[in-house]
């Protein structure tokens, strides 16, 4: 994995002691990410789909290619069924705003009390807007979705069911399959904001209607997310924004749109960010994504272990390694996640601490904030020998 | 580990001066921090318009429990004027500029300076005070 960390260039920036553990916030620039955001920003900057002159043609070809890089990063059936946004929050408000119309007076919108406030917040405002009702799946003591209670929750007025791909708090991997069997006549969208870096996604398998990610959290720039749609979906729905680039024609008494994917997206996009997310997918998509896991795991398994022996830890997800990613938050008896974090950051452990943008999630669970350690490839053995002697001095001097 | 976490400071978090709820209070407020979600409730009793009881309960950080106790130590006879001045010499000491309360502990808090993603640990228990203090001022206007 050193041939891994190699690729970042974050780590010859910083020195040392640098543990980065807050890949769940946002993941580190790899090397083809960062070529590709600053070759097109200073050798090969134009506007896309617009210009005929060679620098405009070239950028339309490399923008092109994105797409199509994201959709084979995704399994979709064509380039068109993505849409670049800014990132997940901006996907997700997309399809929310764009699926408000078709809700009626007690539709109802199944969310999970796992999610991140960007796969709430914007379906409460649908649901506010045409009277519709946000329900949510609870979860489990170890952080998991209860599937048990689906058949309570999924009725004839369901009209769509918004879900992560993987909790950005517990880890754990939603099953999918059992909530698109359980309704399925709803629309799904599924938030892969945290699983793009953690691995495969294969829409096509899942079976949904909607995937949405985010650029800076699977090693590529900031600023850019896509948001993948089902094609017969995204032809019916409206537009989003207006602007630029997502017409067919304007006249002053009117204007008909573009087909999909530019119907969605209106004004210059980050063309840069754009060209960078690609890079990282395929970056990631070159390597053995089964060796990445295993490493992860190994890892994983080796925080568990070491918060375990350390007193007053309570971890805020599943116990083991089944279904999860590397994701671990976990609470110390009588000390706050914030001075958790603030004293390892003494020793270049960056973790993240609070309520992680799932508060509804922190209230099932008895919780206000954790401390949360996520990993990414680049991290090694000295990463998590680093936390745990951190948190173990944590405890020493404030519990 | 971190020049935060002076061993003044704690005991003062750990002190907890003022922990409690008021039976009768004249005005509550609780003031959430965004970041984390770490909440204060302060209750104050007022004499005219200066604070006369006081009560504090700070689900936060060591440095959220420590500004609570911290006021707690040093509300009494403040007014809503008072509070106002105080709040913004607090948050002008956190961003490197005077010397904030003229009071002993606020030495403890200089490290938080260089923190600017904790300067609102500090802030939350100044804002529930005077929100508090205005409530009980105007509940008797």
């Amino acid at each position: 994995m050193k041939a891994i960390r190699a690729e970042f260039p974050i780590f010859d920036a910083q020195g040392s002691p640098f543990h980065y553990l807050d890949n769940a916030a946002t993941s580190q620039l790899c090397a083809p990410a960062a070529h590709a955001l600053h070759a097109f920003e200073t050798t090969a900057r134009a506007n896309v789909k617009r210009g005929v002159h060679k620098l405009a043609d070239a950028a339309t070809v490399a923008f092109d290619d994105a797409r199509a890089t994201m959709a084979a990063f995704v399994g979709a059936a064509s380039p068109e069924e993505v849409i670049f946004t800014s990132g997940t929050t901006m996907s997700i408000n997309m399809a929310a705003r764009c699926l408000t119309p078709r809700l009626r007076e007690g539709d109802e919108i199944l969310l999970s009390e796992l999610e991140h406030h960007s796969d709430i917040v914007p379906w409460q405002m649908a649901a506010q807007a045409r009277g519709a009702r946000v329900r949510a799946i609870p979860v489990t003591s170890d952080g998991r979705l209860d599937l048990e209670a689906l058949p309570d929750l999924v009725g004839p007025r369901t009209r769509i069911v918004a879900v992560t791909h993987l909790s950005n708090v517990s880890g754990a991997v939603s099953d999918l399959s059992v909530i698109r069997a359980a309704a399925p006549e709803a629309i799904m969208l599924v938030d892969g904001a945290q699983r793009a870096a953690h691995g495969p996604i294969d829409v096509r398998a899942i079976g949904c209607d909607l995937y949405a990610l985010s650029s800076h959290k699977m090693f590529g720039p900031t600023g850019a997310g896509m948001l993948w749609g089902r094609m017969d979906l995204l032809e019916s729905l409206p537009p989003f924004l207006g602007g630029g680039e997502m017409i067919r024609e304007v006249r002053i008494d009117g204007t008909r749109y573009a087909d999909p994917p530019h119907r969605f997206e209106a004004g210059t996009p980050p063309i840069g960010a754009v060209l960078g997310m690609a890079a990282a997918a395929r970056w990631l998509q070159s390597r053995d994504r089964r060796v990445l896991h295993d490493h992860e795991m190994r890892l994983t398994g080796r925080i568990l272990d070491g918060l375990a022996t350390l007193p007053g830890i309570r971890l805020v997800g599943p116990q083991g390694l089944q279904g999860r990613a590397g994701i671990v938050a976990f609470e110390v008896e009588d000390v706050h996640a914030h001075d958790v974090c603030q004293m390892l950051d003494g020793n270049g452990v960056a973790l993240r601490g609070g309520h992680h943008c799932a508060q509804p999630l922190m209230r099932a669970l008895g919780l206000v904030a954790t401390a949360r350690a996520s990993l990414a490839p680049y991290n090694d053995d000295d990463d998590i020998d680093a936390l745990i002697e951190g948190v173990g001095k944590v405890i020493e001097r404030l519990r | 580990m971190n020049d935060l976490y002076d061993d003044a400071l704690v005991a003062l978090a750990k002190a907890k001066d003022g922990a409690g709820r008021l039976d009768a209070p004249d005005g509550t407020a609780s003031v959430d921090n965004p970041l984390c979600g770490d909440r204060v409730t302060i209750d104050v009793t007022l004499d005219g318009a200066r604070v006369d009881g006081f009560a504090q309960k700070a689900r936060g950080c060591i440095l959220t429990q420590a500004a609570a106790g911290m006021i707690a130590r040093h509300a009494h006879g403040l007014d809503a004027g008072d509070i106002e001045a105080l709040r913004a010499r607090v948050r002008d000491f956190l961003s490197s500029a005077g010397d904030g309360a003229d009071w002993p502990e606020m030495a403890l808090f200089e490290p938080v300076r260089t923190v600017r993603s904790r300067h609102d640990c500090v802030l939350i228990a100044f804002d529930a005070l005077l929100e508090a203090t205005r409530k009980a001022r105007d509940e008797r206007a």
